[in-house]
């Protein structure tokens, strides 16, 4: 059984139809990547996985339960399902550590005595152990986004989502997130990309998802996809991607 | 200019200022209260609420505080609610304060992105947690300017008290008035006492935000 199972999606924003029946499995650890034009749908796609978005039609299972915002357990489900947002999203009024530790604390995960150990651990994760007192405010960009992925790893989440996370960030700054995210691959970390870094795309992932007009339009392992692409929107995407 | 006169009442003045700052600390308790609930409904989705907490901010933002305040001393005696001064004057500028505190609170609510609230919920944390820890903290700093400039106006504003004999200092000032003839020397002496307490006002809460917002502001 797929951990992720997303069967027939539909989803319409006022009379824009994003998505058009989108089909998609993700096995465990897997390490799926979604590209794509912009309004193609795959960050709408990505944020209706954990229920950030409600889908009008359709299903999406994640460990075989039916997501949806009405779940009843949606907060529990959430602290599986990590989701990093292009723009960070840290929280500017807490510390590094407190960001971190705010969710374990307050959902019972952790105790007051094992927050900072957490804190430290995930942190030297994402090679920032000496941060952990700054303020998100005195970091740079690729420091903030290091942070935010050390802040989903501290709910030890089975799923991780990347939304577009280094297309905020200045180009020398892009090659220390994907680091944390390939090691994090190498530990068989389940990962749902949507990214444009397409050296990220063909050298980590398992297989890539072209998504085109709210359809995955075609997908398959990196190494196929891109040397072969079967249709032109595909062909023509690579060519405008290079 | 003579203000020896004076000297034997300051007894009832340093009285009048100490009534005055506590209808102004219960009153700015009390309206922040009310401030951080209204604003709090304003965003809700019950809708009979919203438009009640509406009418309530129109209706005490667009009349005249003393005229509350008589209505509250005065007019509520004749529906079996019958106040003493100060307590009106609270009461009153409690609501007239929570009026202005509910808009300021909600513009400090508004300041906060869709990202951070959404950012918390992907943590699973609950819609309470996510007010409280996420939302609120940087909204209040947001507010925090105008929520003290709109206190300092409370602090004046308790003059109207006098109005329904609460024994806060204009009032005093009043007595003093008529027991020495004296107007320009007392309403000079009161007059600095406001401004006086209106600066350390300002100061006191310099260093509270000093203490409370010590993350670093946005570049």
């Amino acid at each position: 059984m797929a951990l992720v199972e997303i069967r027939d999606v539909h989803k319409t924003f006022g009379k824009v139809e994003v998505l058009k029946g989108v089909s998609l499995d993700v096995r465990e650890g897997e390490i799926v990547t979604i590209i794509g034009r912009s309004g193609s749908g795959k960050s709408t796609l990505l944020r209706c996985i954990n229920a950030l978005e409600s889908v009008d039609s359709g299903e999406i299972r994640v460990e075989g339960r039916h997501v949806h915002a009405k779940m009843p357990d949606l907060k529990q489900f959430r602290q599986r399902v990590g989701i990093v947002f292009q723009a960070f999203n840290l929280f500017p009024h807490l510390k590094v550590e407190r960001n971190i530790t705010l969710a374990p604390l307050l959902t019972g995960r952790i105790g007051k005595s094992g927050a900072r150990a957490l804190a430290e651990d995930v942190l030297t994760r994402v090679g920032l152990a000496d941060k952990i007192d700054a303020w998100p405010e005195q970091l740079s960009g690729g420091q903030q986004q290091r942070v935010a992925i050390a802040r989903c790893l501290a709910m030890a989440p089975h799923l991780m989502l990347f939304d577009e996370v280094t297309s905020a960030l200045d180009p020398e700054l892009v090659g220390e997130v994907l680091k944390v995210m390939e090691a994090m691959a190498k530990q068989g970390m389940t990962m749902i990309l949507v990214t444009h870094e397409m050296g990220f795309a063909r050298n980590v992932a398992n297989r890539i998802v072209f998504m085109h007009q709210g359809r995955v339009w075609e997908q398959g392992p990196p190494a196929k996809l891109f040397a072969n692409p079967e249709t032109p929107e595909l062909a023509s995407f690579i060519a405008s991607a290079k | 200019m003579n203000f020896l006169p004076l000297w034997r009442y300051q007894n009832q003045l340093i009285d009048g200022a100490i009534v005055t700052l506590e209808l102004t600390v219960i009153s700015a308790v009390c309206g922040l209260l009310i401030g951080v609930a209204g604003a709090v409904a304003l965003k809700g989705r019950i809708t009979p609420l919203r438009w009640l907490v509406r009418s309530y901010i129109e209706l005490f933002r667009n009349t005249p505080s003393l005229i509350q305040i008589f209505i509250i001393f005065f007019v509520l005696p004749t529906f079996g609610l019958k106040l003493p001064a100060f307590e009106s004057a609270a009461v009153a500028l409690s609501l007239y304060f929570g009026a202005y505190s509910v808009e300021i609170i909600r513009s400090g609510l508004d300041s906060i992105p869709r990202s951070q609230v959404e950012a918390g919920q992907c943590l699973g944390l609950s819609g309470w947690q996510v007010f409280r820890h996420i939302v609120l903290p940087p909204a209040l700093r947001n507010a925090y300017p105008a929520v003290t400039s709109q206190f300092v106006l409370l602090l004046l504003g308790t003059s109207l008290a006098s109005q329904v004999a609460a024994d806060e200092l204009f009032h005093v000032a009043g007595f003093i008035e008529s027991r020495t003839y004296r107007s320009f020397e007392v309403y000079a002496v009161i007059c600095v006492v406001y401004f006086a307490m209106a600066m350390a006002f300002k100061a006191l809460f310099a260093i509270i935000a000093a203490a409370a917002f010590r993350w670093p502001r946005r570049r």
